[in-house]
């Protein structure tokens, strides 16, 4: 049984849209049960191609899990992801077969994933960090991997890094490399799971700046954050997660600078006061 | 720290300098005062209890090293089939597969549980009598490798569990299949964190060959214990052989201590000169 996807109103096209595009992101009615733990109680998400999405909320609200569960890294309890036409329903029960793990990889082809904890592999050199999924998963020649990877690192500026190990850059300049490493891949939409919160204050801002050139560039991307100056800067649309649920949709105008929701209202002026803004 | 420093802070620092360089130079010397007054007290023991014969050594001495290349193939064969043994030991260990993991720790609990000398033993007395019969040398091989085995596929195991989960998550969501991750990303990373651990048990290893000497396998120590024991010269013959075994896990522990130093910047630094 398939839930029907429904866009809600608050979820019509952001500005960088053009008018009658199918969404390349459709999640639906999300569930997830850690234990007896009702994490999440039935997310529903869409994205149009271009666009950059914000999920807001307090830690612990679900927001890293609904990420997770959108390239299946979390199994969900309930619900369907379709990114850019692969379609994946939840099986919490069953050990998925062959077809099955395979379609989780094809739809994991079409959106990158950027964690927290940069997750480079250490025992290869940035460059050797950006062509190993393109070489091995894409079966690409080396020389065509290396040209699309060195394009990458220009991007995020770190193409004099490229023979370099992880461990000799900085939080900032890892950060940006996994950022490339996702990029080399050519997904239809990057996921970020709180990009800088395991960032020295001093270095959130080069990544920033990456993130925000690609939003211009117009990658659509869903983000996770704690950032709200970025999220009112750089999204298109803001999800405000509470307790398992996304309470408040819309652009950032709105939920950021003049929430609807009460929940959003209280979040927003303790992070508010938090941050002596 | 203050960038301008007076002259007395200078000389300060320097009489710090020298008074470290002192205390430990002192220490260096009554650590080495310390092994040569026991090495020289041994010596001294052996030569007023025992009456060295050096025509004796002389016979017999090449012929304990001549067992030299015969411990040190054991030693090389067995640890080679026990890491074998031990990657397809931690392999059944993590499956997820019901039967390979009951298997996999069954021989884990089982050759860990028996001890080795048993092990040598079973195989070469015990077997024939279900129609397998060993000869020495294979005995010994198959015994080391089996029990080693079961002991390095904890290792293995805890070296594949110790490399970050992050690690297998990153690879998953870049699209690889759950080989091709074990493969590219998470083998060699736990390569790297066992390697020490199998350096260690080949020294080990050089020193259990050892128990071969039971089944009638010539080397170093069945070749002292033949030597000695006609002419109950025992003493020597055994001395020599530790003193064998002894400067093989010296120089065996050097290279390994190398190895791992190499291993250590590999993933740490740059491998081309700055």
């Amino acid at each position: 049984m398939t839930v029907q996807h429904v866009i809600s109103p608050a979820e019509v096209p952001g500005h960088l849209v053009k008018p009658g595009a199918e969404p390349i992101v459709k999640a639906t009615a999300i569930e997830k049960h850690f234990d007896d733990h009702h994490v999440l109680r039935g997310c529903s998400m869409t994205v149009f191609p271009g666009e950059t999405v914000t999920i807001l909320g307090r830690s612990g609200s679900g927001k890293s899990t609904f990420l997770r569960c959108l390239n299946f890294l979390e199994e969900p309890t309930a619900g369907v992801v379709d990114i850019a036409g692969v379609v994946v329903e939840a099986q919490p029960l069953r050990r998925r077969d062959r077809a099955g793990q395979a379609r989780i990889r094809q739809l994991r082809l079409h959106a990158g994933m950027v964690f927290q904890e940069f997750n480079l592999f250490p025992h290869l050199s940035v460059i050797g960090n950006l062509v190993e999924a393109p070489i091995h998963v894409k079966g690409m020649n080396k020389r065509d991997a290396t040209e699309r990877a060195e394009i990458n690192l220009v991007k995020v500026g770190l193409i004099e890094k490229r023979d370099e190990y992880p461990s000799r850059l900085s939080g900032g300049q890892r950060q940006r490399v996994a950022i490339a490493r996702a990029l080399t891949m050519e997904p239809d939409v990057l996921l970020f799971d709180e990009p800088t919160s395991a960032l020295d204050p001093s270095l959130v801002g080069e990544v920033l700046k990456v993130m925000e050139s690609l939003a211009h560039e117009g990658r659509t991307m869903i983000i996770v954050t704690h950032e709200m100056a970025f999220a009112r800067e750089a999204a298109d649309r803001v999800y405000f997660m509470d307790e398992g649920l996304f309470a408040e949709i819309g652009p950032p105008e709105q939920v950021i600078s003049n929430p609807q929701d009460e929940r959003t209202r209280t979040f927003l002026s303790r992070f508010l006061q938090g941050s002596s803004a | 720290m203050s960038l301008a420093m007076d002259t007395s802070n200078e000389n300060l620092v320097a009489d710090i300098a020298r008074a470290q360089e002192r205390r430990s130079r002192s220490w260096r010397t009554k650590f080495l005062v310390t092994w040569a007054v026991i090495v020289v007290a041994l010596v001294a023991f052996i030569l007023v209890t025992v009456n060295v014969d050096s025509v004796f050594l002389q016979k017999w001495i090449p012929f304990i090293l001549a067992g030299i290349p015969v411990t040190l193939f054991l030693a090389v064969t067995s640890i080679f089939f026990a890491t074998i043994l031990a990657a397809l030991g931690a392999l059944g260990r993590l499956s997820r597969n019901p039967y390979l993991n009951g298997i996999a720790s069954f021989y884990v609990s089982f050759f860990r549980g028996t001890p080795l000398l048993l092990q040598i033993l079973f195989i070469f007395l015990a077997l024939p009598q279900a129609g397998i019969v060993l000869p020495a040398v294979p005995t010994a091989i198959v015994a080391l490798s089996l029990n080693y085995g079961s002991y390095m596929t904890e290792v293995f195991r805890s070296g594949i569990e110790a490399v970050p989960h992050g690690q297998t998550e990153a690879a998953e969501s870049l699209g690889m299949t759950s080989r091709t991750t074990f493969r590219r990303i998470v083998a060699p990373q736990a390569f790297r964190i066992v390697t020490p651990a199998v350096g260690n048990d080949f020294v080990a290893m050089i020193k259990d060959s050892s128990l071969a000497s039971v089944v009638g396998v010539q080397e170093i120590l069945w070749r002292a214990q033949t030597a000695g024991r006609p002419t109950f010269q025992s003493m020597q013959t055994l001395l020599v052989a530790a003193f064998i075994y002894w400067v093989l896990t010296i120089i065996f522990s050097l290279f390994q201590g190398r190895l791992e130093k190499r291993m250590a910047t590999g993933d740490r630094t740059q491998r081309r000169a700055q």
